[in-house]
C-alpha cells in the first residue's frame, strides 16, 4: 500500500515538474511591431517614431483616416482630436473670422464664447498637446547621448539620431508655446518623467514661458541651418519664427515686453532667404510644398497622411450652397463653417476687412486674399443655425495652382499642407513689434515687409501704405492670415478677444455681440484632468 | 478495499452481476414502474452489501440471477424518484418482485457537473443552479445561453437584439468589473470556449446548436466557481451536450422540426409625413419648407421590416453498441430575421462517444462539435434610418440612379448629398454583406482509475475551439453613400485557435473509521488563445521594391480600385497557465467542507503580476439529516451552505497592456519628410504595473424541500467586494502615451439575494401542474475610483450616445452603481411642459452650465424576477414564462436625437423625420444631458406561452409524435416610451426589434 503511495506521488510529481517547463509559454509579446525595449535598439526606427511626432501634428491615429485613434475615442471624437482641426476651431471660431452651424458639441459655445470647464474643443485640444508631450519626452529620453553609445551606435548614426532629438524637442516647445498660449498654467513633464500615472506639477505661465524660450534658444543652435533640412522637417528658421511668436505675446503670457527680441528673431527668419509666394492663393493649393514661403508646413497626403482633420477638415467645411465641391477637388462639402461678415451700422468696426458693405456685398475684390463666397448667400448672420447665412471662404483648395485635383480618386482626403510658420506673418511680427515699440528694427523695413505682402496681394503697387498703425497691423493679419488659426492670439494680444469695444455678429452668443469674462482669454484646464490631477488649480472664472 | 469502492460506481455494476454468477443460486425478477403505472427502463436494481444487481430493461424489466438463498434488501434507484428499498428472500426458485417508484420531486441525488468533476446536489457546498433540458424555454431559440433566459435567480440574460444569431449579454449577479470583460465564463463539455466576438458570426454561441444542450449549469457563487479561479470573477456556466445513453443498444432516432413565424409587434414612435409637414408650416425654417415635399406619407419602418420565416431541423441518433454510447445530431436551421434579407443558416454537426475499456478502468469522452453558418447581416444602419428618413418622400424615384431609390441630392453637384441619410431600403438592398463561419469544438477526456491504487483516477483532457471565418461586403456603385468612390468592397477572414490541455488526478477515500470521505483533486491546466486576421500574413511588396507588411485586406471599390490599401495585421495571442486543486470532506455524511486553490498565470501581465492565487472555502450542514429531522415527513431537505472564495478577472481584450508596444501606422497613416512617406511608429498607452482584478466573495445559502420536494427552494445572500478594478480612467495629463490607459483602480462592491421556488401544487395521474419562479436583488455600488481620495472627483464618463458628437450620458462614480446616468435636471412650467434649456442649477453659479448635472438612476435593475409554470392534462401540456425587470431605467437616445425641431436640419441639402417626443416637448434644440430622456425602463414580459400534444403510440408503440405550438415574446408591459425597455447598456439607440415569434414544433422519436 505505501509502495502504491510512494508510486503516485513520485507520478504527480513528476508530472508536476514536466508541466511546471511550459510556463516559459507565459512570456508572449506582440506579433508585430516593436516595444520600448526593442524599437530603440536599432538606429533606423528613429526616424519612424520621429514621423510620429510630427504626425501627430497631422494624423489622429495609426490608421488613416481614423481607427486606432491616438486619444481614447470616448473623450474626444477621432476626427475632431486632430491637432489643426482643434487649433483652427479654437483659433478661429470665438473670433469675427468664423462661425459655423453645426450642432455638434462644442461648436455652438465656441463662437458663443460660452464655454465651460468641460468645453470639448479645449479638451480636445489640451489632450493633444499633451499626447504630444510625452511621445516628444520618451523620443528624447530614449535618444540621449548616454543610451545611444550605451547601444553601440555609430558615430555617423548619433549625429543622424541627435539631430532628430533636436526636432523632438523642437515639437515638445511647439505643443507647450500652445499650452502657453491657450491654457496658461499646466501640468510641466519632460523627458526626466518615465511614462505611468503620477501626478504632474503645475507649472506657471512665466516659468513655462521661460522654458520654451529657454528650449527654443538653445535648439537655434542645433538645428540644421534654415531650409537645409527635408520638407516637413524642422530648421533653425522654425526656432527663430516660434521665438519671434513666443516675444511678440510675451506682454500677454508675462506680462513683460519682449518687442526687440521679437524684432531680433522676426529678422532672422526674414533674412533667412525665404521669399513671399507671387500668388497668394497658391500658398493654400496642393502643391504649397513648392513654396518658398512655408517655413514649417504640416504635411498632408490624400492617400497617405490622412484624416478628417487638417486641411481636410479645412477644405470641407467651408463648402456647401451653391459652391460647386468639384471646384475644391472634394466630392461634396461639409457646409458648416463661414466668415462672420456683417457690415451694418451695428457693426461699422466689424468685418471691413475686405470692405464689403450693403452697397458694395462683394467688398474689395481686388485684393486677391478676399474669398467671400457671396453667390446664394446672405451677407448678415441671422441665423447661425443655416449655412446661407454668412459668407464661406474659398481659401482652401484640393487642387494645385494649375487646377488639378488632388491624389485621393474619391475626392475625400487633401493633398495640401498646412502652413504653420510663413514669412508673410514674419513680415507682419517684424512690423507690429517695430509699432509696439522694439528696438533693433526700423518703420522703413517694416513698411517694406507689410507693401511686400499688399503687392503680392494686389498685384501691383497701387494699394501701399505709406504709413502704418497697430489698428492697421490687426486688420491687415485679419486679411492675410485669415481662417490659418491665428485669429484669437492676435485679438488678445491687441485686447479685442473679450471686450465690448469690438464686436462682431454673436460674440457672447447675442446677435449683435457683447463683451465676454475676461477670463475667456485663457480656455479651461479640462475639468478631466482636475479631477485626473490633483495638483492642478483651474484658470480663474471656469 | 476495492469492492468497497466499487460500489460508488455504478458502470462497474455490469462486470459483478457477471462475477457474481459463478456463486449463485436463485434469481430474481420483476418490473419497474412509475407513480403512472409506466415502465421505468434503466433504473438500477441491486442487493444491497452484494454487489449483485441489474438494470431493467426498455419495459421496465429486471432479472438478478444466481443469488445464492438468503434475506438481501433489494434496492432501486433511478434519477428523480425516491430510492426504493424492500427485504426480499430469495431461495432456490425463481422470485418476482414488482417495483413502484414514488417520484423525488427533490432530484437530490441528480449529478450536476462542476468544474473537473461531477458531484451530486446534495453534496454541494456552493451555490449552484442546474437546469436540465426539459426546463428549458422552447420555441425558437437560436442559441444556448437564451435556453435559460429567466430560469436561474441572479442570471439576468438579455438578448442582444433580434438579429439571427444575436447573443445574449449574461450577467451573473451583477457585474463585477468596469472595463474588463463582465461575461462569464463558459465551460462546453469541459473546454472553456472563447466568448469573443466572430468575424462573421452574430455571435459566438450562435454557433452552438441549443438543441444539442443537455444541461447547463450556473456556478454562482466564488466557492463553487473559484477552482476556475482568474476567470470566474463573473462566475461560470457549463454546457454539458446531451450524450448516448449506457446501456441502450438500440439506435434511437428523434427527428425535430421547429417552424416559425416572426414579427414585429411594433414601431418605433415617428410623424407621418403630415405631421412633419404641419410642425414644418408652423414652426420651421424656410429650408425645411423648400425641402419637404408637399404630400406623401412613406412609413420607412415597414419599408424596411418582413414577416420572417425560420426552420430548425434536428436529426439525433443515438445509442450504445456495447459500453460504447454514443450520439450523433444533425441540425439545420435557416433563420431569417425582420429586417428585410437578414438570416442565419446554420449546419451542425455533433458526436459524442463515450467507450469504457480496460475492464472499466479507462473511460474515454470523445466529444466534436461542428458547425458552420452562413450569414446575411442585413445593414443596420437601415433601422436607425428609416424612424428618420423624410416621410414625405416616396420610396423609389423616377429616374435609374442610385438603383431607382429616391436619395437626397446636392442641387450644385446633381450627386448625392454629403452627410444626408441614405434612403433605408436601398441601405438594404444594395448591400451585399456575407459571413461565413465554421467553427470546431472538440475533445477527447481520458479518465483512467488506477489499477494498483482505485482510489487514484488520473483525467486527461485535450481539446480545443477553432474558428475560421470570413466574408465579404459589396456596396452596389450606384448605392449613393458610396456613389463618389462608385461602390465599396472588402473582404475578411478570420482564424481562432484555443488549445487544451488539462490533467487532474483525482483521490477518492471513505475512512469509515472516522467517518470520513475524502475527496482530493488537482490538476494542472494550459489554454492558449491565438486569434489572426486575415489568417495569411504576408508582406506586401511595393513598387519600389521595398517590402511592408504583413498587411490586411485593401478596401476596393466595386470595379475593384484600391481605396484604401491593407492596415497592419491583426494577431494576437495569450495563455494561461494554471494549477488547481480541491478537497471535497464530508464528516458523518452529513458536514460538508469544500476547500479549493487555484493559481493562475496569465501572460498578459508583466512577470511579477502574473500569478495570482485564487482559494477558497465552503462549509455546508444538511441539517435534515440530523436524527431530529430524517424521520420529518414535512422537511424533506434542509441544508445550510456558507461560502467565501476569491476570483478573478483579467479578459480585458487586449493581450499586451503592460508592454510598451510600439505598432506601425498603416500606409493610410504615413508621414512625408522630403519626397519621401514614412511610416509611424507609435507608443501604446499601458500601465507597466497592471495585474488581476480580484473580487472576494460571501455567500450563505439555505435550501429547503418539504413533503418529499413538492415545495423546493433556496434561499441565497451574498456579497461581492472587487478589488484593484480593471478600469479605464483618465491619467493625469502628460504622464502616457494615451489620455485615458486600463489600469487597476478603483473597487466596486454587489450584494445581493437570490429566492428560488418551485411547487407541485398538484400531481396526479391525469393531471400535473408545476410552478416555480425565482426573484433576485442586486445592489451595485462603486466604492473607490481614484488611486487617491479625491472628493472633488465627479467620475468617469461613460456611455457614449448617438448624437453630435462625443456625448457622454453615463458616469462612474464612487457611491453610485456603474453606468449611473449623469445629467441635467429639467425644469418644468406650472403645467408641467418641460423649459427648454432651463435646468436646477445644482452649483448655484446662476448659470445653467454642464457643471450641474447631477447622477439620476442608472441601467442595472434592481430586481429581476421570473414565474413559470406548465401544466400536463393527459397528453395535453401547456406552459408559460413571464419575467419582469424593476429599477431599471433608460435613455431614449432616439427621442433626444430626433425629438427637437432642428433635427430636422434643413440646412445641407436634407431634412429628418421628428420622433413623437418633440411634440411633448417642443424642444427648439438639443438637450442630449437633460433627464427628461432618463426612463423608467421597468417591464414584465410574457417570454413564452406554449401549449402541446403528445401523439402517444400513434403508429406503434415505438412511435412516437410530440406537437407544441409556442408564442415568444408575447407581451411587454412597461412605462417606457421607446421600442422595448430591455436593453443592457441602459442606452436606447435603435436596436434590431425583437419580434413576437409564433412556432410550431414537432418532435418524432422512433
Amino acid at each position: 500500500m505505501k509502495t502504491k503511495l510512494f508510486k503516485s506521488v513520485f507520478l504527480v510529481s513528476l508530472i508536476a515538474i514536466i508541466l511546471s517547463s511550459c510556463t516559459k509559454d507565459l512570456n508572449r509579446s506582440p506579433f508585430y511591431g516593436l516595444n520600448t525595449d526593442n524599437v530603440y535598439n536599432d538606429p533606423s526606427n528613429y526616424i519612424h517614431v520621429l514621423a510620429k511626432l510630427y504626425a501627430g501634428l497631422s494624423l489622429t491615429g495609426n490608421q488613416g483616416p481614423a481607427g486606432k485613434p491616438d486619444l481614447d475615442p470616448s473623450s474626444v471624437d477621432e476626427g475632431y482630436s486632430q491637432y489643426i482641426r482643434t487649433l483652427f476651431n479654437i483659433e478661429e471660431l470665438p473670433t469675427d473670422e468664423a462661425v459655423c452651424n453645426w450642432n455638434d458639441p462644442g461648436i455652438p459655445e465656441l463662437h458663443q464664447m460660452a464655454w465651460q470647464s468641460d468645453g470639448y474643443w479645449s479638451k480636445a485640444m489640451y489632450y493633444r498637446i499633451f499626447y504630444q508631450i510625452p511621445l516628444c519626452n520618451e523620443f528624447i529620453r530614449e535618444s540621449s547621448d548616454a543610451n545611444m553609445s550605451s547601444r553601440g551606435f555609430s558615430d555617423a548614426d548619433q549625429t543622424t539620431i541627435r539631430e532628430y532629438r533636436a526636432e523632438a524637442r523642437f515639437l515638445r516647445a511647439l505643443s507647450y508655446y500652445h499650452a502657453i498660449d491657450l491654457f496658461g498654467s499646466v501640468p510641466f513633464v519632460d523627458e526626466n518623467d518615465l511614462p505611468g500615472s503620477f501626478y504632474p506639477k503645475q507649472i506657471s505661465r512665466v516659468d513655462l514661458f521661460n522654458y520654451v524660450e529657454s528650449e527654443l534658444l538653445d535648439l537655434q543652435n542645433l538645428l540644421p541651418d534654415p531650409r537645409t533640412n527635408e520638407y516637413g522637417r524642422v530648421d533653425k528658421a522654425c526656432a527663430w519664427f516660434l521665438l519671434a511668436k513666443l516675444y511678440l505675446n510675451a506682454e500677454v503670457y508675462t506680462g513683460q515686453q519682449r518687442y526687440t527680441d521679437c524684432i531680433t528673431y522676426a529678422s532672422k527668419v526674414a533674412t533667412a532667404g525665404y521669399s513671399l509666394e507671387p500668388v497668394y492663393a497658391n500658398l493654400f493649393r496642393t502643391d504649397n510644398n513648392l513654396s518658398n514661403e512655408i517655413i514649417f508646413p504640416v504635411t498632408f497626403d490624400g492617400l497617405k497622411t490622412t484624416s478628417y482633420g487638417g486641411t481636410t477638415f479645412l477644405v470641407h467645411c467651408a463648402v456647401g450652397g451653391t459652391m460647386n465641391p468639384l471646384d475644391f477637388g472634394i466630392a461634396g462639402g461639409w457646409s458648416g463653417y463661414r466668415a462672420t461678415v456683417d457690415s451694418t451700422p451695428d457693426f461699422g468696426f466689424a468685418n471691413h476687412l475686405f470692405g464689403v458693405t450693403p452697397q458694395n456685398p462683394k467688398g474689395d475684390t481686388l485684393d486677391s486674399r478676399n474669398m467671400f463666397w457671396t453667390n446664394g448667400q446672405v451677407m448678415q448672420i441671422n441665423d447661425i443655425s443655416s449655412f446661407t447665412y454668412g459668407y464661406p471662404i474659398t481659401k482652401w483648395k484640393n487642387i494645385s495652382s494649375t487646377g488639378a485635383p488632388g491624389s485621393d480618386p474619391t475626392g475625400g482626403f487633401v493633398d495640401t499642407d498646412f502652413p504653420m510658420f510663413r514669412l508673410a506673418d514674419d513680415y507682419l511680427m517684424y512690423a507690429e513689434a517695430v509699432l509696439r515699440g522694439g528696438t533693433g528694427g526700423d518703420m522703413a523695413t517694416a513698411l517694406g515687409y507689410v507693401n511686400a505682402i499688399r503687392e503680392r496681394a494686389y498685384g501691383n503697387s497701387s494699394h501701399d501704405m505709406n504709413s502704418i498703425d497697430l489698428n492697421f497691423i490687426l486688420d491687415e493679419r485679419g486679411r492675410e492670415l485669415e481662417w490659418e488659426a491665428q485669429r484669437r492670439t492676435d485679438l488678445i494680444r491687441f485686447g479685442e478677444f473679450t471686450s465690448g469695444s469690438y464686436l462682431w455678429p454673436w460674440k457672447g452668443g447675442v446677435k449683435q455681440g457683447e463683451a465676454v469674462g475676461d477670463f475667456r482669454n485663457l480656455y479651461p484646464i479640462p475639468i478631466d484632468d482636475i479631477i485626473a490631477n490633483p495638483n492642478l488649480v483651474q484658470n480663474p472664472g471656469y | 478495499m476495492r469492492k468497497t469502492f466499487t460500489r460508488f460506481i455504478p458502470l462497474q455494476l455490469l462486470l459483478l452481476v457477471i462475477a457474481a454468477q459463478v456463486m449463485a443460486q436463485g434469481s430474481i425478477q420483476g418490473l419497474v414502474e412509475d407513480e403512472k403505472q409506466q415502465p421505468v427502463p434503466y433504473a438500477t436494481v441491486q442487493l444491497q452489501g452484494t454487489g449483485m444487481g441489474a438494470t431493467t430493461d426498455e419495459d421496465g424489466n429486471y432479472t438478478i440471477s444466481h443469488v445464492a438463498a438468503g434475506t438481501y434488501t433489494l434496492q432501486v434507484t433511478y434519477v428523480g424518484y425516491a430510492t426504493y428499498a424492500q427485504q426480499v428472500i430469495v431461495a432456490s426458485s425463481a422470485l418476482t418482485v414488482n417495483i413502484s417508484l414514488k417520484p423525488d420531486y427533490q432530484n437530490l441525488s441528480e449529478v450536476v457537473v462542476v468544474g473537473y468533476g461531477t458531484k451530486q446536489i446534495k453534496d454541494l457546498t456552493g451555490s449552484v443552479s442546474s437546469v436540465g433540458s426539459d426546463q428549458f424555454l422552447n420555441g425558437n431559440i437560436q442559441t444556448p445561453e437564451a435556453l435559460i433566459a429567466g430560469k436561474v435567480a441572479g442570471v439576468t440574460v438579455t438578448s442582444n437584439s433580434g438579429m439571427p444569431g444575436a447573443g445574449s449579454t449574461i450577467r451573473i449577479r451583477g457585474g463585477t468589473s468596469l472595463n474588463a470583460s463582465n461575461d462569464p465564463l463558459i465551460v462546453i463539455d469541459g473546454v472553456p470556449v472563447d466568448n469573443n466576438s466572430i468575424a462573421g458570426a452574430p455571435s459566438p454561441l450562435s454557433m452552438i446548436n441549443p438543441n444539442d444542450i443537455e444541461n447547463i449549469t450556473v456556478l454562482k457563487d466564488a466557492s463553487a466557481a473559484a477552482i476556475y479561479g482568474s476567470r470566474a470573477a463573473n462566475g461560470v456556466i457549463i454546457i454539458t451536450t446531451k450524450k448516448g445513453v449506457p446501456g441502450k443498444n438500440k439506435v434511437g432516432v428523434e427527428f425535430n422540426t421547429n417552424n416559425s413565424i416572426s414579427q414585429i409587434y411594433k414601431y418605433v414612435p415617428h410623424l407621418s409625413g403630415d405631421q412633419l409637414r404641419a410642425i414644418i408650416d408652423s414652426a420651421g425654417t424656410t429650408n425645411m419648407k423648400k425641402l419637404i415635399d408637399s404630400t406623401g406619407n412613406t412609413d420607412w419602418q415597414k419599408q424596411i421590416y418582413q414577416t420572417a420565416f425560420s426552420s430548425d431541423n434536428n436529426l439525433t441518433i443515438g445509442g450504445g453498441i456495447p459500453n460504447v454510447p454514443y450520439r450523433f445530431s444533425w441540425g439545420f436551421l435557416h433563420q431569417e430575421g425582420v429586417l428585410k434579407r437578414s438570416e442565419m443558416d446554420r449546419n451542425s454537426l455533433s458526436l459524442n462517444v463515450n467507450p469504457s475499456l480496460l475492464d472499466d478502468h479507462l473511460t474515454i469522452a470523445l466529444n466534436l462539435k461542428y458547425s458552420y453558418a452562413y450569414n446575411f447581416f442585413a445593414n443596420q444602419g437601415a433601422i436607425g434610418t428609416a424612424v428618420t428618413y423624410d416621410p414625405s418622400k416616396p420610396v423609389y424615384s423616377d429616374t435609374s440612379l442610385y438603383g431607382g431609390y429616391w436619395e437626397w441630392i446636392d442641387p450644385t453637384t446633381h450627386k448625392p448629398a454629403s452627410l444626408a441619410p441614405r434612403n433605408p431600403l436601398g441601405l438594404i438592398n444594395q448591400q451585399e454583406d456575407n459571413g461565413h463561419a465554421n467553427r470546431y469544438i472538440g475533445n477527447i477526456q481520458f479518465d483512467y482509475k488506477m489499477h494498483f491504487l482505485p482510489e487514484l483516477r488520473a483525467n486527461l483532457n485535450l481539446g480545443g475551439d477553432w474558428t475560421r471565418s470570413n466574408g465579404t461586403v459589396f456596396i452596389d456603385s450606384t448605392a449613393a453613400a458610396y456613389f463618389t468612390q462608385k461602390g465599396q468592397f472588402t473582404q475578411y477572414d478570420q482564424k481562432k485557435t484555443n488549445k487544451l490541455l488539462e490533467f487532474y488526478l483525482n483521490y477518492t477515500k471513505d475512512i469509515a473509521d472516522i467517518n470520513s470521505k475524502i475527496d482530493l483533486t488537482a490538476g494542472y491546466s494550459y489554454q492558449d488563445w491565438l486569434t489572426m486576421s486575415p489568417i495569411v500574413q504576408d508582406s506586401i511588396q511595393l513598387a519600389d521594391g521595398t517590402k511592408i507588411g504583413p498587411s490586411g485586406y485593401p478596401t476596393l471599390n466595386a470595379a475593384g480600385d484600391t481605396i484604401f490599401p491593407g492596415g497592419i495585421p491583426y494577431k494576437t495571442e495569450n495563455t494561461l497557465i494554471s494549477f488547481y486543486g480541491r478537497l471535497n470532506y464530508t464528516f458523518m455524511d452529513r458536514y460538508l467542507l469544500t476547500v479549493t486553490l487555484r493559481d493562475d498565470g496569465s501572460s498578459r501581465f508583466a512577470p511579477d503580476n502574473r500569478w495570482g492565487l485564487f482559494p477558497s472555502a465552503a462549509f455546508a450542514w444538511r441539517i435534515s439529516d440530523e436524527n431530529f429531522l430524517k424521520n420529518s415527513k414535512t422537511i424533506s431537505n434542509l441544508k445550510l451552505r456558507l461560502g467565501y472564495g476569491v476570483t478573478g478577472q483579467q479578459d480585458i481584450f487586449n493581450d499586451y497592456p503592460y508592454i510598451a508596444n510600439y505598432a506601425q501606422g498603416d500606409p493610410t497613416a504615413q508621414y512625408q519628410f522630403g519626397n519621401e512617406f514614412y511610416y509611424v511608429l507609435r507608443p501604446a498607452g499601458y500601465d507597466a504595473n497592471i495585474k488581476w482584478e480580484q473580487t472576494i466573495t460571501y455567500n450563505a445559502g439555505i435550501d429547503f424541500g418539504f413533503i418529499n420536494g413538492r415545495i423546493n427552494g433556496s434561499l441565497d445572500v451574498y456579497d461581492k467586494k472587487t478589488s484593484d478594478l480593471l478600469s479605464t480612467i483618465p491619467v493625469p495629463a502628460g504622464t502616457n502615451f494615451s489620455n485615458y490607459i486600463l489600469t487597476n483602480v478603483g473597487a466596486m462592491e454587489n450584494k445581493g439575494v437570490e429566492f428560488t421556488l418551485d411547487v407541485i401544487p398538484y400531481d396526479k395521474k391525469d393531471f400535473t401542474w408545476d410552478i416555480g419562479g425565482n426573484v433576485f436583488y442586486n445592489h451595485n455600488e462603486i466604492t473607490k475610483l481614484n488611486k487617491v481620495e479625491d472628493t472633488s472627483s465627479v467620475g468617469v464618463l461613460t456611455g457614449g450616445i448617438s448624437g453630435g458628437v462625443g456625448n457622454s450620458i453615463q458616469i462612474q462614480a464612487v457611491g453610485y452603481p456603474t453606468y449611473s446616468f449623469y445629467v441635467l435636471q429639467q425644469l418644468y412650467d406650472a403645467n408641467g411642459n418641460p423649459l427648454e434649456g432651463q435646468y436646477t442649477d445644482f452649483n448655484g453659479d446662476g448659470k445653467n452650465t454642464p457643471d450641474d448635472r447631477y447622477i439620476y438612476k442608472k441601467a442595472a435593475p434592481d430586481v429581476t424576477a421570473s414565474l413559470y409554470s406548465s401544466f400536463r392534462y393527459k397528453n395535453w401540456t401547456a406552459g408559460f414564462q413571464l419575467r419582469g425587470s424593476w429599477g431599471n431605467w433608460l435613455y431614449n437616445n432616439v427621442a433626444s436625437d430626433f425629438g427637437w425641431l432642428n433635427s430636422i436640419d434643413g440646412s445641407r441639402h436634407f431634412i429628418n423625420n421628428l420622433v413623437p417626443s418633440y411634440l411633448d416637448t417642443k424642444f427648439q434644440k438639443a438637450q442630449y444631458t437633460s433627464d427628461i430622456y432618463v426612463e423608467n425602463a421597468s417591464f414584465i414580459k410574457c417570454d413564452n406561452i406554449n401549449i402541446g400534444y403528445d401523439f402517444k403510440n400513434l403508429i406503434s408503440k415505438k412511435f412516437g409524435l410530440m406537437a407544441t405550438f409556442a408564442v415568444q415574446n408575447v407581451f411587454t408591459i412597461t412605462k417606457y416610451s421607446g421600442l422595448d425597455p430591455e436593453i443592457q447598456s441602459g442606452i436606447d439607440n435603435n436596436i434590431f426589434p425583437r419580434p413576437t415569434i409564433y412556432s410550431i414544433d414537432l418532435d418524432i422519436k422512433l
